[in-house]
């Protein structure tokens, strides 16, 4: 049974090489950068694709959280698209029946659950008015998993008998594939919603660490750091570590003096758009901490004046600088294994939208799970619709229960009689 | 874009069978007593009873269980989730000969701890609140819950991210992702099956029995008078099986449900006793456990019946169990034919391995979960009022007016005399 022989086993010889992909460097870069060598003409193009890159970031924040959500929507869609195209490259699963179809039918179905589960979260009031999305909220889990199930059974009746091993495989991968690229990107927009510092500072800390990372191994690189990627570097990853938390430190600062990044973002219901306006939080108003006595002999200063929020971005950018290339790591692994050199040709330089966002799949999780377990409580208004939901005398339990506390709190004048 | 170089046939990745090797034929499990007994029979005959027996023995265990009580569920479905995942892992492992890589046995089992981890610590949090509250410790890892166990899954992905191979990185993936897909189907079908435990036992027995009921039913119908095959995929299927279990099992769950919806033991939600630090089943049933009268359309006659409600709800499980249930098992018989097994193991004689007995049961567990949610139940109320009382007072207090303002509205509480605020 053990035989090594077989040639599931061997190494990875396999698969075909996958054909150099073809330049997708637009015209007018390639006319611009016509002079130079092929090194630095390769360096400047990955250089303006990064500016760009990021002068697109800025812009789209500008234009507020509805296109940030679309943006996230097309970024998540591209990611899949891209995955599921290197399954039918490894699988030469092309022309399986039925399979492309599925595949979109159970994005479109996890997405569908997840939207949902959003919307009725944070748009309570405007789903309410409208009763078919009220009758849609009510028994959104029962239509998701009904449609789900539809596709299930499509599966199974879709099994051809050659083929049924790679029906299965691309079935596996599929599943995986929702998994990773879908939740993460709903939980980015669960962040959003915290607030747009919750999803401008992880990124940008992620991008930071990429770029601080790659110019310390430039410079100062020696060591190598895992056989998986031999231009990593001790130095870069530690050096990166560094500048990424001063710049986290420096960002948030700037940050947390604008409402605009700082209020969760609500619904409102009269003008029927986003709002983002609030009194700030307490963490993003400024506090004093003394500081330690080994910094006060150096700077001169007993207090500092901070955000608290910048005390937790320290936390942010750690977790980016020596978690997130765990993520990258396990990209390359993945290249290596299927044998590509990059996720896709999307963009010149960098590859695909894969490559560009890899360190970020495990940071938008943990973005997520920090906010549920030190910033936020419960959501009100989800509280709210449970309570409704429950029985008149449940009801009726709860609300003493709450009088008593509030009571004791000192927060009600104790003046009604018990109901 | 990448090229695909065409839909080469030999190329090995979409080969379709050509590589795995045969499974070699399982060895006979059955324990000696039944062999003597039964040495006198045909191979056939001798197959059959071996079935029959078995079938009858797993009957019996499965009412000793349930006698035995809530605690005991839960552990038997902990020990047949633990089993399901084994057997599929070590299929895997035969597929891909990888039973030798570093490090993947440790990280499969570690993955799996974490997951029941996570899940298990919701529950507990949800139905053990008043216990929580009391230990220090318990609170500790209650409120840090999600981040725990967070960063012990984020542990097991740096292990594996370090275990990479040179040689094997595309048989590891395969294993990562193997796992995961077998964490996702195993795990989460065992953690509602064991929610819709808590919420009454009966909510788990009738469910099982009516798969159970419709394997047997249709395996009956199929026998006696099956002729017209169902899917290419199971060739011992046929649509006279296929209806006549879907009839069978609609009227056996219609009276099973009146049986057992007398009695408090299976009706009532399984709650944790704090003061006897026990598992009690104890209330006043709901109106979905009393009789209700329901007038018959005039087609049949102009009488009345006297029903319980929940066997309403038991037509509806059934309805599931006989047309959706089944695609279950052609999803595992289509699985096995992929990978050349014959069984997912060996562990029951003339059955095959635990699996196999509970493939139709997968999606079973996740639509009563879902079924209880969207139509029966309402949120749990000591945990609404556990987020209550985490939020920030001016959150607390805005809902309290709008609750009072709600009990009003419905005469639940005495119309507001004018307060001095």
């Amino acid at each position: 049974i053990y035989g090594a022989s077989d040639n599931e086993t061997k190494s990875d010889s396999g698969v075909s090489e996958v054909p150099v992909p073809a330049d997708d460097t637009p015209e007018v870069l390639n006319k611009a950068l016509s002079g130079l060598s092929s090194r630095w003409k390769n360096w400047w193009v990955r250089g303006i694709l990064t500016l760009a890159m990021i002068s697109f970031f800025f812009i789209i924040i500008y234009l507020g959280p509805m296109v940030l959500m679309m943006i996230v929507l097309c970024v998540q869609i591209k990611c899949f698209h891209e995955i599921i195209t290197i399954g039918y490259s490894v699988y030469h699963s092309y022309h399986l029946p039925w399979f492309r179809t599925l595949s979109w039918y159970f994005l479109l179905c996890v997405n569908y659950f997840f939207y949902g589960e959003t919307v009725t979260d944070y748009f309570f009031t405007l789903v309410q008015r409208e009763e078919p999305l009220r009758i849609l909220s009510k028994y959104h889990r029962f239509i998701s998993f009904a449609l789900y199930l539809t596709g299930f059974c499509m599966f199974v009746l879709s099994l051809v008998k050659k083929h049924y091993r790679l029906q299965f495989y691309m079935f596996g991968w599929t599943h995986v594939t929702l998994l990773i690229v879908v939740t993460q990107s709903h939980l980015i927009i669960h962040n959003l919603f915290e607030g747009m510092i919750w999803f401008i500072v992880p990124i940008s800390c992620v991008i930071c660490n990429d770029i601080m990372a790659y110019m310390f191994g430039f410079f100062f690189g020696r060591t190598p750091l895992i056989k998986l990627s031999p231009k990593k570097t001790w130095e870069g990853f530690i050096g990166g570590l560094f500048a990424t938390i001063v710049f986290g430190i420096l960002l948030s600062y700037v940050m947390s003096g604008y409402r605009f990044f700082v209020c969760p973002v609500e619904f409102n219901n009269d003008s029927n758009s986003f709002t983002v306006d609030c009194k700030p939080s307490e963490l993003f108003q400024l506090q004093d901490y003394g500081l330690p006595p080994v910094l006060q002999s150096i700077t001169g200063w007993t207090t500092v004046k901070l955000y608290p929020f910048q005390i937790h971005s320290i936390a942010l950018s750690a977790f980016a600088s020596i978690m997130g290339p765990f993520g990258g790591f396990f990209a390359s692994g993945f290249k290596r294994a299927f044998k590509i050199k990059d996720f896709a040709n999307t963009i010149p330089g960098h590859g695909g939208i894969m490559d560009r966002f890899d360190c970020q799949y495990l940071m938008a999780t943990f973005v997520n799970v920090y906010i549920a377990s030190f910033i936020r409580g419960p959501n009100p208004s989800k509280v709210i619709q449970q309570l409704l939901a429950l029985r008149p005398d449940q009801q009726l339990h709860i609300f003493n229960s709450l009088k008593a506390h509030l009571t004791e709190k000192g927060l009600l004048p104790a003046l009604e009689e018990a109901a | 874009m990448l090229a695909f170089p065409g839909e080469g046939e030999g190329e090995m990745e979409g080969d379709s069978k050509a590589d795995t090797p045969d499974v070699p034929p399982s060895t006979d499990n059955t324990p000696q007593c039944l062999n003597k007994a039964l040495e006198g029979l045909s191979s056939r005959w001798k197959n059959w009873w071996i079935r029959g027996i078995l079938s009858l023995t797993m009957i019996i265990g499965f009412f000793l269980i349930i006698y035995l009580g809530p605690i005991m569920l839960i552990l038997v479905v902990m020990g047949v989730q633990i089993k399901c995942f084994h057997e599929i892992i070590t299929i895997g492992y035969r597929v891909y000969h990888s039973y030798d890589l570093p490090w993947f046995r440790t990280l499969s089992w570690y993955f799996l701890i974490c997951v029941n981890y996570f899940f298990y610590g919701e529950t507990v949090a949800d139905y053990f609140g008043a216990l929580v509250q009391r230990e220090e410790p318990l609170q500790f890892l209650v409120r840090y819950h999600r981040f725990i166990s967070f960063a012990l899954y984020l542990a097991g992905f740096c292990m594996f991210v370090l275990s990479l191979v040179k040689k094997h990185y595309r048989l590891q993936f395969y294993m990562f992702a193997w796992t995961h897909v077998t964490l996702l189907i195993v795990v989460t079908q065992s953690h509602l099956v064991i929610q819709n435990l808590f919420e009454g036992m009966i909510w788990f027995i009738v469910p099982i029995s009516i798969v159970i009921c419709n394997d047997i039913m249709a395996y009956l119908f199929g026998f006696f008078f099956g002729r017209t095959p169902l899917i290419k995929l199971s060739p011992k299927k046929t649509w006279e099986g296929f209806i006549g279990g879907f009839f069978a099992t609609v009227v056996f769950s219609f009276f099973f449900a009146y049986l057992i919806s007398q009695y408090q033991y299976f009706v009532c939600p399984v709650e944790y006793n704090s003061e006897t630090n026990r598992f009690a089943v104890e209330c006043e049933p709901s109106n979905l456990f009393m009789i209700q009268e329901y007038t018959l359309p005039a087609v049949v006659q102009n009488k009345t019946v006297n029903l319980y409600p929940f066997q309403i709800h038991s037509i509806a499980l059934s309805t599931f169990a006989s047309l959706i249930g089944p695609f279950g098992g052609f999803f595992a018989s289509g699985f096995k034919r992929a990978f050349k097994i014959k069984d997912f193991a060996d562990t029951i004689p003339g059955h095959g391995g635990i699996m196999d007995r509970f493939d139709c049961q997968y999606l079973m567990a996740t639509f009563v979960h879902v079924y209880i949610t969207s139509f029966i139940r309402g949120p749990n109320p000591s945990k609404v009022l556990q987020q209550l009382l985490v939020l920030q007072p001016e959150q607390q207090l805005s809902i309290f007016n709008t609750l009072r303002n709600h009990l009003r509205e419905k005469g639940m509480l005495p119309p507001a005399v004018e307060e001095a605020q």
